[in-house]
């Protein structure tokens, strides 16, 4: 998103500042990185859990560690980069305790090579939003995204949907820079793959099964 | 260049990361496979639809309780994080 981007390059020296003073115990400076960042990291959680109130609880609890570990924090990295690993790491023990029945790891589903073959290869309305209205379409894209395997979407928000570089997600998520190609590329067939049910265009779709 | 060829690349070529000499053989691929020209524009609108349309944003009232709740809880811990 180019507001984001944006917001990051021009806010990277006041930022240094901010943090500085907030490692001294300047609150309102860290209630200022709070402000900064709080939709994004809301809006991390809540696509690596899926529920809203263990995004409010990793909103929260990512800030005050944030804030508890200043001091580790190294002020020649982004704080931005630092603070969404917290998050990352927070969204994932949620999300392990919700589903007790095995563990979430970012390494599993990644053995499903033949799930990336297109199928669906019919071309979309030219405007597929058009097709449905705000809330409808929020509510494809949700459950669409939503049955991507944790491993695959977390890497997909974070490059795709947050900006970040695949080098930075890589050290975020604790992968190597092939492991985050390898899980975006999955991750972008598939979520296309299912997506295309709702966007392929009506009046040829078929013909090209 | 097979489909499954151009499928690897699909990725490098949407953030536009691969070399000259890649790229045209990509696109030569592309001129003649509709289904591979197929994949590329939808892949990338997928992408567009996401980055475009925010699932999940945080409404404004929420926002304000979850500052408040943030900040108080700095503020508690303040002298917890001097004794660590």
């Amino acid at each position: 998103m180019a507001t984001i981007q944006k917001k990051a390059v021009e806010g990277v020296t006041d930022e240094m500042a901010l943090v500085h003073a907030a490692k001294g115990g300047d609150l309102e400076a860290f209630s200022q990185l709070v402000n900064r960042y709080d939709r994004n990291i809301f809006r991390i959680a809540q696509h690596i859990t899926h529920n809203e109130e263990d995004a409010q609880d990793v909103v929260q609890d990512a800030f005050l560690k944030a804030y508890q570990n200043l001091e580790q924090f190294q002020e020649n990295s982004k704080f931005y980069t630092w603070l969404v690993r917290i998050a990352v790491n927070e969204s994932l023990m949620k999300l392990r305790k919700r589903r007790t029945d095995r563990t979430v790891s970012l390494d599993e589903d990644v053995e499903t090579e033949e799930g990336s073959m297109p199928r669906e290869v019919a071309d979309w309305s030219p405007n597929p939003e058009q097709l449905y209205g705000q809330s409808e379409l929020g509510d494809i894209l949700k459950k669409t995204i939503q049955g991507l395997p944790p491993g695959f979407r977390t890497v997909f928000v974070l490059r795709d949907v947050e900006g970040l570089s695949t080098e930075e997600t890589a050290e975020m998520l604790g992968l190597s820079v092939p492991a985050v190609k390898s899980r975006l590329l999955r991750a972008r067939l598939q979520l296309r793959e299912r997506l295309a049910r709702y966007f392929k265009s009506k009046k040829d779709g078929d013909g090209h099964q | 260049m097979k489909c499954s060829d151009f499928l690897k690349e699909l990725s490098d070529y949407l953030d536009g990361k691969i070399s000259e000499g890649l790229k045209a053989e990509l696109d030569e691929h592309l001129h003649w496979c509709h289904e591979c020209d197929v994949v590329l524009n939808t892949t990338k609108k997928t992408i567009e639809i996401y980055r475009d349309n925010q699932i999940y944003e945080l409404p404004d009232p929420l926002r304000t309780r979850l500052h408040d709740a943030i900040m108080s809880k700095c503020r508690n811990s303040k002298q917890h994080k001097k004794d660590v």
